[in-house]
């Protein structure tokens, strides 16, 4: 194998985790409550620009960043409440233009409480690349893919063994019969939308020292860790996290051999392509409508 | 329809200075592009994310061919016109296949696609500076000004609500809300729900790109800056906020989510956080949008009164 397209295979998965990451806390979010988050990508810009700021004031990584998780959650949890909530059962026209204006709240804030500017967080163990096949990947980077595996694998344990994450996913199967067997389904919402927006924090905190974070960093992030989930198959763990990876390793791909200006539009035809021959997605549940 | 003729030909006399005709341009543009934009998702059921896309090819198509190519504005607006809907024929039919949030999703996408090759093909479309257009000219005669452009923009506004009620009130517009009732049940009935699906895609298309082609000419040069994804919202939004298969709704949306942006820069930094406010405020609050929701206040209460003189 080439050492460049080792290079892109590892840039592609170390982007491609991030938006694994994105893609479940869409697909925990929908799973619950059909709705899709469009505000999911300001969950990762604040986990950085939070981090930035703790550190900024003196706090240790070790502080400022479960400090940072913690507040992209509350956010999260004050979103549910506050904007979800008051709007169930309306239409999915209204939801998607609730959660978008949530995200273009939450952007305006947070362009008040920081400002608009490029920022950078310290690696979180150094920048000395370290060659690995002829290719070269930051450490970083290895955090990254590193603590994305150790994610799934604690989502995988939570969702299977214990009974809240058994909830979570009775509901997403059917809200009725779960709260038939005595599932608080609204506290299961809620906690869905804190887990989501942590998820997106911890995202946002691992890419900020590879490329910086910024107050609308938010938006291409959130986009296509949306194109990811619905790659995927949307609702389904296993997909987003798989749709994820494949998303980054074929846009860096492309990037490389194709045409890096097209970098973006990249993410965006493969999402046209799999809705149109493939739309729900490649773990998707393969649905019939009832009449 | 006599209301809204009355409007714009009274509206003049509370436009004092030509900042406030601008203002008034715009939301008569803006109204235009709703207008076909509700057709497709108040009364077909659909959604579209990337309406901005539709609006920008008319922008840059008028554009690039009466300024890069000096072709005369009409000809240049009629052929993106053609262009765009043929786009849209192509494009509708694989992409109205789909429901939901697929359906946004994809057509997110288009827009997005649309975006970036307008902003990365700078030789023909200026990158994100974008170009500069020559003003719209009819034969000999140079319309310029906003006093002139309110009358133009206005009168086309008519036309395009006229289209739009005519269009709902025939039987394509009676199938369409069958299809938005039911898609299987319509079926059943013998309507082809894709058929009707992408022609009123289609025609949603042209009413933004003969908008977006007006735009350009107007405002004398376009940037990408209005073919965004949070452009597409700002229309949906206006549509949904005005209310839902409402022309008229549709028209208010336009004018009030229009005029917003002018009166929060008193908010300064503020500006967005309050916008994103209002969104979800209104969505809700108002569901159902301002038009119906207004309306159905006016029904109960004249109910109640009703069921008040016979109980007395």
């Amino acid at each position: 194998m080439s050492a460049q397209f080792m290079q892109y295979l590892l840039t592609g998965l170390t982007v491609g985790a991030i938006y694994a990451l994105v893609a479940l806390g869409f697909s925990i979010i929908f799973n619950a409550s059909h709705v899709i988050n469009f505000a999911q990508g300001e969950f990762v810009m604040i986990g950085g620009m939070a981090t930035v700021s703790l550190t900024a004031s003196g706090l240790p990584y070790l502080l400022a960043i479960p400090l940072a998780i913690v507040a992209a959650a509350l956010v999260g949890l004050a979103l549910e409440k506050f904007a979800v909530e008051p709007a169930r059962g309306a239409s999915v026209v209204t939801l998607i233009i609730i959660t978008i204006g949530a995200s273009i709240f939450l952007r305006g804030l947070a362009m008040l409480v920081w400002d608009k500017n490029l920022h950078a967080l310290k690696p979180f163990t150094g920048d000395t690349p370290i060659a690995v096949a002829g290719a070269t990947i930051l450490p970083q980077s290895m955090w990254v893919l590193g603590v994305t595996l150790v994610i799934v694998l604690a989502l995988t344990w939570f969702f299977g063994r214990t009974l809240l994450g058994k909830a979570m996913l009775a509901t997403s199967h059917n809200h009725l019969a779960a709260q038939l067997v005595g599932i608080n389904v609204r506290l299961v919402l809620f906690l869905s939308f804190g887990l989501s927006a942590a998820l997106g924090a911890i995202a946002g905190i691992l890419i900020a020292p590879i490329t910086t974070t910024s107050y609308d960093v938010g938006v291409m992030l959130g986009l296509k860790g949306f194109a990811a989930a619905i790659l995927g198959g949307m609702g389904s763990g296993v997909g987003a996290v798989i749709g994820g990876l494949v998303l980054g390793i074929a846009e860096t791909m492309s990037a490389g051999y194709l045409s890096s200006a097209y970098k973006d539009v990249i993410a965006f035809v493969i999402i046209l392509a799999v809705l149109f021959f493939m739309p729900s997605g490649l773990f998707g549940k393969r649905g019939g409508e009832r009449v | 329809m006599a209301a809204l003729a009355t409007v714009i030909a009274l509206l003049p006399l509370a436009l004092s200075n030509n900042y406030f005709y601008d203002i008034a341009v715009l939301v008569g543009l803006n109204a235009i592009v709703c207008v076909g934009l509700n057709l497709l998702i108040g009364y077909a059921g659909q959604i579209s994310l990337g309406h901005a896309g539709f609006f920008g090819l008319g922008a840059y198509g008028s554009a690039i061919l009466a300024s890069r190519y000096g072709w005369p504005p009409l000809a240049a607006m009629l052929t993106t016109t053609l262009a765009v809907a043929a786009l849209a024929f192509v494009v509708g039919r694989p992409i109205l296949r789909l429901k939901g949030h697929y359906l946004a999703m994809a057509t997110l996408g288009l827009g997005v696609i649309i975006f970036m090759v307008i902003t990365t093909e700078d030789k023909f479309t200026g990158g994100p500076d974008g170009i500069a257009v020559v003003p719209f000219r009819i034969g000999g005669l140079v319309l310029q000004g906003e006093r002139i452009w309110y009358w133009l923009v206005g009168a086309l506004l008519l036309v395009a609500v006229w289209l739009a009620l005519n269009l709902i009130e025939s039987p394509m517009g009676r199938a369409l809300r069958a299809l938005h009732g039911s898609e299987v049940g319509a079926e059943v009935v013998g309507i082809n729900a894709a058929d009707h699906k992408v022609m009123v895609f289609v025609i949603s298309a042209v009413f933004a790109s003969v908008a977006g082609s007006l735009a350009a000419h107007y405002s004398g040069f376009v940037t990408p800056g209005k073919v965004t994804f949070l452009h597409s919202i700002e229309l949906v939004t206006m549509v949904v906020f005005g209310g839902m298969a409402s022309t008229f709704g549709a028209v208010v949306g336009a004018a009030v989510l229009t005029t917003l942006p002018q009166l929060l820069t008193v908010f300064k930094d503020y500006e967005m956080m309050v916008f994103g406010a209002v969104m979800m405020g209104t969505m809700i609050f108002l569901p159902r949008g301002v038009v119906p929701s207004l309306a159905r206040l006016f029904q109960t209460g004249r109910r109640r009164d009703a069921a008040k003189e016979d109980g007395a």
